[in-house]
């Protein structure tokens, strides 16, 4: 009896005890991700304004920044580009070109698998600017990629005005394939020899083992590995700033370069939260789509 | 395994998706940073530190700080030695002036600008306002009205400032928010010895758009194909560069403007837009104009004044009267044979139709940020600074046009190559809207020239600024002709 009203406090403090613990980042997420979100659904029905007498006297527009949002072609067009873009650089070139780079160092003498791993690696742990500045000096009209195709006689090309998105997604590719590349690599490595070894006894070809055997095991990897680069992807500007700007004309604007030209170029503070939250649906939805099939 | 997998992914992803919406929401950029040549001795808002130690170092130095927009030159800017140079000569040694130059394209020094004067932490003491700016920050609550102080300022009230450029610092509640520095005119700076070559006359003065289109289409014929015939500033990078020396140039001379001042509306649809744009389309068509990569960035201004046109691989640029401070001995690129090798012609209305030629005038001011830290100093400072010694150094130096009627009459100063001409093109000068609302509406004339500059036909591009301005201003405030 004694025993039992000394340990019921304890018991009791113990139930809260995680509660204590928790705190810290409850208080850390509310601050820092709950409250801004908060703000930002609430600015976006708001004629914020960086300057000018809406900067001072903030005022309810109810939903004009979001009809204006879809009346705006601009909007349609940064959509589809970010989905070009997201397509191209993360969802085929990262995610397949990570995947064929795992597996084609596998079974590789460690030597080798060193070698190519770093090199792929310099584009991952090389910051994003740095990137940015790389590839711009790659691409740019007296760049290293004009030098090299003058000295083969062809004539110099303006490549980030004449093909801008394609420079910016094989820079988001070159930045971002070491990521693929290392998830797919242990990955791969869990893939037990055994099962490969009896395909290969049972008489599969090598693509047959790869389609029916290796993907198929992996298939949740690549479920997870698609989701984390597209959710990376979505959000890239530094890369694409830095290069392009957005430009030429709306050429390379996704949704990420667009609201930060309504909020901090053009002062549009109110219209660019509501861009943001556009993007932060397109996240969801996409994270759902993912989530929903690791399910299946 | 799947399950812990699953429940990382989601952490993750919500983080990213945080950090994506985050950089959205926060107002309080502290950009205010010092150029890369500030010999990193602190970080530009030093007020606040200052004002916090009072009781322990009563004689300590204030520190008042100076911020302004850095091209890129740094040390060497005008601006940058102008302040140096007049610091130096200030004789209350109990202040120490300091620069804090935003390095920053035209385009982003606005918003940074309004980002660093949001804040106690950050405003500077003083700050460089563009005129067309200023109405805007001042409605913001940005910036501090100073007409008492003026009142006690004999300079201010005995004449020495040119009455109508005291208009530019007036916001539309009626009070002054800064003292004007200098001002500009714009026209048609061509390159005389190109001119000769191609049989142009050395003597050029274009009647109408078809002649300078004229002119453009002989020297992409004869000049050979490094010479780009006509520059305009066409990008959003180069910001207000593009909408005033640009699309304002063109639209003012069809004799439309951006404003009705008799109905207080903006003009959404008119002809003379698509006159002004089927001027861009045309030079853009045809090639008469820069190649995209270097006019859509930010340096856009300075390859052509600094790069292109010293070196002869341009003929025609339309830009502002200030461009010959690059050619000084002291400027950033010294081209002591300017002065004969440039014409400076007047930029003809579309059809030649009256004045015969425009251009717009605009200028910057000083002005003291409401969050400054040493209101008092800094006007101090700025009476010391725009005196007339000081303000004909900064004006013969930047190549800018005065706005004090005493250094006007100075002999130094009228000597000076193209100073007269450039005051001259001021009689017809128009001004940008001293409207609120107009640094919003001229970003989006930003992003149509650079539409209509990359592929997008006039009629496109003015049909999306007339749904864009609309969205700004609101319905009831626009108006089609």
């Amino acid at each position: 009896m004694g025993g039992l009203t000394v340990s019921s406090p304890q018991l009791k403090r113990k139930n809260f005890t995680w509660l204590y613990f928790l705190l810290p980042s409850i208080a850390i997420m509310l601050v820092f991700f709950i409250y801004p979100i908060l703000l930002t659904f609430f600015y976006s029905f708001t004629n914020l304004a960086l300057t000018g007498e809406a900067a001072k006297e903030l005022k309810f527009v109810g939903l004009s920044n979001y009809t204006h949002m879809f009346q705006d072609p601009t909007v349609r067009v940064s959509i589809w580009n970010t989905l070009v873009f997201l397509i191209g650089s993360a969802v085929i070139g990262q995610q397949v070109l990570g995947f064929l780079i795992a597996l084609l160092m596998k079974h590789k003498k460690k030597v080798f698998r060193r070698v190519i791993g770093t090199v792929v690696l310099a584009g991952w742990v090389t910051p994003e600017i740095v990137c940015a500045l790389c590839l711009y000096s790659f691409f740019g009209d007296d760049g290293t990629l004009n030098a090299i195709i003058t000295f083969f006689g062809v004539s110099p090309i303006t490549w980030l005005y004449t093909v801008p998105m394609l420079t910016v997604i094989l820079a988001n590719i070159w930045h971002g394939t070491a990521f693929s590349m290392l998830v797919f690599q242990a990955a791969l490595d869990d893939v037990p020899n055994e099962i490969e070894e009896a395909a290969v006894v049972d008489g599969a070809s090598r693509l047959q083992i790869l389609f029916r055997i290796t993907i198929p095991y992996i298939k949740d990897t690549i479920t997870t590995n698609m989701m984390l680069v597209t959710l990376q992807t979505l959000g890239v500007f530094g890369l694409i700033y830095a290069m392009t700007g957005g430009g030429p004309g709306t050429a390379t604007t996704t949704l990420p370069i667009f609201m930060y030209n309504q909020a901090f170029v053009n002062y549009q503070l109110g219209y660019g939260t509501a861009i943001s939250l556009l993007l932060l649906l397109i996240g969801i939805v996409l994270s759902l789509f993912y989530i929903r099939s690791l399910k299946e | 395994m799947k399950h812990s997998k699953r429940k990382w992914a989601l952490a993750s992803s919500a983080l990213l998706l945080a950090m994506t919406v985050g950089c959205s929401s926060s107002g309080s950029s502290t950009d205010t940073s010092s150029s890369p040549k500030d010999k990193g001795t602190e970080p530009a808002p030093a007020p606040a530190k200052d004002s916090g130690d009072k009781g322990t170092t009563a004689t300590a130095k204030k520190t008042i700080t100076i911020t302004y927009r850095d091209d890129g030159a740094g040390e060497k800017g005008t601006l940058y030695k102008w302040i140096k140079d007049v610091a130096s000569q200030y004789p209350n040694k109990d202040v120490e002036i300091k620069p804090t130059p935003i390095q920053a394209s035209e385009g982003d020094y606005f918003a940074k600008i309004a980002l660093a004067l949001k804040s106690k932490d950050t405003a500077p003491d003083i700050v460089t306002e563009d005129t067309f700016m200023l109405n805007s920050d001042a409605s913001a609550g940005f910036l501090e009205p100073i007409d008492d102080k003026l009142k006690g300022w004999e300079d201010w009230t005995n004449g020495s400032f040119i009455e109508a450029m005291k208009k530019g610092v007036t916001a539309s509640d009626g009070k002054v928010y800064g003292v004007p520095y200098n001002t500009d005119s714009r026209g048609l700076w061509y390159n005389k010895d190109i001119f000769k070559k191609v049989g142009l006359p050395e003597d050029w003065q274009p009647k109408s758009w078809d002649e300078v289109l004229a002119a453009a289409r002989t020297i992409k014929e004869k000049a050979g194909s490094d010479v780009v015939p006509i520059w305009m500033n066409l990008g959003k990078a180069t910001g207000e560069a593009t909408s005033m020396q640009t699309y304002e140039m063109l639209l003012y001379g069809t004799g439309e403007r951006l404003y009705d001042d008799a109905s207080k509306k903006w003009i959404t649809k008119s002809q003379g837009i698509n006159d002004a744009l089927t001027f861009i389309e045309t030079i853009t068509k045809e090639k008469l104009g820069p190649p995209l990569s270097k006019v859509l960035n930010g340096q856009a201004g300075n390859t052509s004044t600094r790069e292109y046109l010293p070196k002869g691989k341009l003929a025609i640029s339309l830009d502002g009267s200030w461009i010959t401070g690059n050619y000084l001995d002291e400027g950033a690129a010294p081209w002591p044979e300017y002065k004969d090798v440039l014409g400076f012609a007047p930029m003809p209305t579309s059809k030649g139709q009256a004045p015969g030629s425009i251009t717009l005038a605009g200028g910057w001011a000083l002005s003291i940020p409401a969050n400054a830290q040493h209101k008092d100093e800094a006007w101090d400072f700025i009476k010391f600074a725009l005196n007339k010694e000081n303000t004909q150094k900064l004006v013969m130096s930047s190549g800018s046009i005065t706005v004090r009627a005493d250094v006007a009459k100075d002999p130094e100063y009228t000597k000076m190559p193209f100073k007269e001409l450039a005051t001259e093109y001021l009689k017809n000068a128009e001004f940008r809207p001293a409207q609120d609302k107009y640094p919003e509406v001229s970003t989006q004339i930003q992003t149509m020239v650079e539409s209509v500059a990359t592929g997008t036909s006039a009629a496109d591009a003015a049909k999306k600024y007339a749904q864009d301005i609309t969205r700004i201003v609101g319905q009831d405030k626009t108006l089609e002709k």
